[in-house]
């Protein structure tokens, strides 16, 4: 076990020191032969691992000390548990998939082997991130992840919004992790320890107060790093990578890393409902807030960022209620089906020669028939179609916070899921049905290689099938049980499966149907009413088009003003008074030089009768000193 | 015998005349030997100096030899130098030895 643990993250980060040293020179278009063999073994190492701890082992490895100053000390340890192996199925499932799916998509690139350099240096990030035993690891690592996740978004770096997008996600992903390494240096100052077993057995201690910050303070880093909002807005620019990127990164794994951190902290977060109470509320709020803009973006790629966004907050209100498995249940889920509706969706961009703006799509169904079924299948699965893998994994989310008492929650869940189900299958008439709209590109349109669509359809089966598998019955279904060890201090009365979740459940399963309807009704039989619905909406509809203008007020609010400090302190505190200084003391010494530079006459007689002056000078003092 | 002071002012005599010699006169030559001239002014000072201590007989006059050598040395340095310089402008006036002018 201990040797799969150590290759997990290291056959990757192998292969991305030998892929980003020799390949350019070496492998060049064969670069991913050893990227993607790493990932395999990880993958296979990770189906092995979480069969052994399915079995009941646990490991909590120590195996080197990191760091030791006086009473700081740090141990670079691994620790595989129940969560561990969950998040490492999905990480190396997804990771290996999306490895495959770009030999095809990311073909005749001119950066080729960087690509493959950097996807393995991620999963090595993220595997370290999961299988560390300390905050200072996960955090280390969470920033190892945003390094790669800003290299990848930026890959096609001579496009400049791509560059600007990549800066953008690292700089607002910074605002969360002040937040984060705060919340970590007052772990340190209270408990004195930062490995996860230290802190959490010495929790008792802790006053409320500082409990509370350090949760709030933790959770502005998830809140950076799962796009939560207001820190949300990187993660829809953030598809200006490549859609495989898209789809590891900011879709199945990175982002979760900040749900991951929530669960593995749940029991600091179980001691603070207040802070619990913020986890939920600003959970709650991106649920609804993304999945209204989701409503009416063009981009197909952005529609699906900001579900992922939406989807994102519902496992922070899964958290925040303190129906933990349905949070990492939904975690699953997600993971597995958001990679694939993005897969899908960059199959569609290939298929369409780049377009990624929906008006230009149409009519794909026949051409792309893998794509099609596949991306349906996902679609479902995210409305929560009853059966497939969102459906159960929703609404647990949705009955554990109906269970908790958080009524408004589960309503907000609901009233997201029926946009949810309604912005999926609009992307899906919209790209797929009716007549294609750009006759030119249509004409070209083809299905994807079988590298790019094996992935898609690898995908399509844990998307439709995870749900029964994992989550019957509802809410203590076999996730519930896998995952109650590590929740098992934080995790109330076990719930029994009842009418009220009969009814609640197909109440779920009505509105993710009403919603795909809905989206049938608007795009399929009366193709006129979007225009009149929108005029209709009007103000509203300007406001979730133009994404709340979020981006506008933080111009406004923090980028201008910071901007208009910079340029005033350069213009006049640089320029005028550092500079003045520098230039003023290299003027003042070189008029002293002017002034005296006469006196360096070279008539060596004027120098012998200076000195004989002061030879003069200085006996004349001592004979007046001393007599 | 002859007092002290009678050497002492002969050897401040002879520096002071030196020292003009060095400062005002523009022919090298003629400044190499006044340097020699202030040189024994010295000497003489020393072996003054030394035969009327009462405990240091002898070492001025120790002190005298080294500034023979040294004098001798100079004088074979300087007045090659000398040469160097008038082959370099034909002339061996000190005003037109100004080159390392600031």
């Amino acid at each position: 076990m201990k040797t799969a643990v150590l290759l997990i993250p290291l056959l990757p980060l192998a292969s991305f020191i030998i892929t980003g040293l020799f390949g350019k020179r070496y492998f060049k278009e064969k670069s991913h032969y050893l990227s993607v063999a790493a990932v395999a073994v990880s993958w296979l190492l990770s189906v092995y691992l979480i069969v052994q701890v399915e079995r009941g082992e646990e490991l909590h490895w120590q195996v080197y000390s990191w760091i030791a100053a006086g009473s700081f000390k740090v141990e670079i340890g691994f620790l595989v548990d129940q969560l561990t192996a969950i998040m490492l199925l999905v990480v190396s499932t997804v990771g290996f998939m999306v490895h495959v799916y770009s030999i095809g998509y990311m073909k005749g690139d001119g950066g080729y082997y960087r690509f493959f350099a950097y996807l393995n240096l991620f999963m090595f990030s993220m595997f370290m991130l999961v299988l560390g035993n300390n905050f200072l690891m996960l955090y280390v690592f969470w920033e190892a992840v945003g390094l790669c996740s800003y290299l990848l978004i930026s890959f096609w770096y001579t496009k400049q919004s791509a560059a600007n997008a990549g800066t953008k996600a690292f700089l607002v992903n910074r605002v969360g992790d002040f937040g984060f390494g705060l919340g970590i240096m007052l772990i340190f100052v209270t408990v004195g320890t930062l490995s996860y077993s230290g802190v959490f057995s010495s929790l008792g201690s802790i006053g409320t107060g500082t409990m509370t910050a350090i949760c709030l303070l933790l959770f502005m880093g998830a809140m950076g790093k799962s796009a939560q909002f207001p820190l949300h807005v990187w993660l829809p620019d953030a598809m200006e990578g490549p859609t495989p990127v898209s789809s590891l990164i900011h879709a199945a794994t990175m982002v979760n890393a900040g749900v991951y951190m929530v669960a593995r902290s749940s029991p600091i977060f179980s001691h603070s409902p207040n802070a619990m109470f913020v986890v939920a509320l600003v959970g709650a709020f991106t649920a609804i807030f993304a999945a209204s803009i989701g409503l009416v973006q063009n981009d197909i790629k952005k529609v699906l960022a900001y579900s992922t966004v939406s989807q994102l907050g519902y496992m922070f209100v899964a958290l925040g209620v303190g129906a933990w498995t349905a949070g990492m249940f939904h975690l699953v889920a997600h993971g597995f089906f958001k990679g694939l509706l993005f897969l899908g969706s960059g199959s569609v961009i290939h298929a369409m020669g780049g377009e990624q703006d929906m008006r230009k799509m149409g009519g794909l169904k026949n051409k792309t028939k893998i794509t099609y079924w596949t991306f349906v299948i996902g679609a479902l699965a995210i409305s929560g179609f009853p059966g497939l893998a969102g459906f159960f994994s929703k609404d647990s989310v949705l009955a554990g916070a109906f269970h908790k008492g958080f009524w408004y929650f589960w309503l907000v869940g609901l009233v997201a899921a029926f946009m949810t189900a309604f912005y999926m299958f609009r992307l899906i008439f919209m790209t797929f049905h009716g007549k294609p709209r750009d006759e030119k590109a249509f004409a070209h349109a083809h299905e994807s290689p079988r590298s790019m669509t094996i992935p898609l359809i690898v995908l399509a089966v844990p998307s439709a099938i995870i749900g029964l598998l994992l989550g019957l019955p509802p809410e203590s279904g076999h996730i519930d049980h896998f995952l109650e060890p590590v929740f098992e201090a934080v995790m109330g009365e076990p719930v029994h499966f009842g009418l009220l979740d009969a009814g609640l459940m197909t109440l779920s399963a009505l509105i993710g149907i009403g919603g795909i309807l809905l989206a049938w009704l608007f795009y399929v039989k009366r193709p006129d009413l979007p225009a009149k619905a929108g005029a209709r909406a009007g103000f509203l509809y300007r406001a979730a088009l133009n994404k709340y203008w979020i981006d506008e007020f933080y111009f406004a609010v923090f980028i201008n003003p910071v901007r208009a400090l910079g340029r005033g302190l350069w213009r006049w505190v640089d320029v005028g008074i550092i500079d003045g200084f520098a230039n003023g003391s290299a003027r003042f010494f070189n008029g002293v030089g002017m002034a005296l530079k006469p006196s360096q006459s070279g008539k060596a007689q004027v120098y012998l009768f200076s000195m004989f002056l002061g030879f003069l000078a200085l006996l004349v003092a001592y004979l007046i000193l001393t007599i | 015998m002859t007092p002290l002071q009678q050497y002492l002012a002969l050897s401040i005599a002879l520096f002071f005349i030196g020292s003009w010699g060095v400062l005002a006169r523009r022919n090298i030559i003629l400044i190499v030997m006044c340097v020699e001239l202030m040189l024994n002014a010295i000497n003489i000072a020393l072996v003054a100096f030394s035969n009327y201590s009462p405990t240091g007989a002898g070492r001025g006059e120790v002190f005298v030899f080294f500034v023979f050598a040294l004098a001798a040395a100079e004088a074979a340095i300087g007045l090659a130098i000398a040469i160097a310089m008038y082959r370099l402008k034909e002339r061996l006036s000190i005003g037109d030895f100004d080159e390392m002018k600031g």
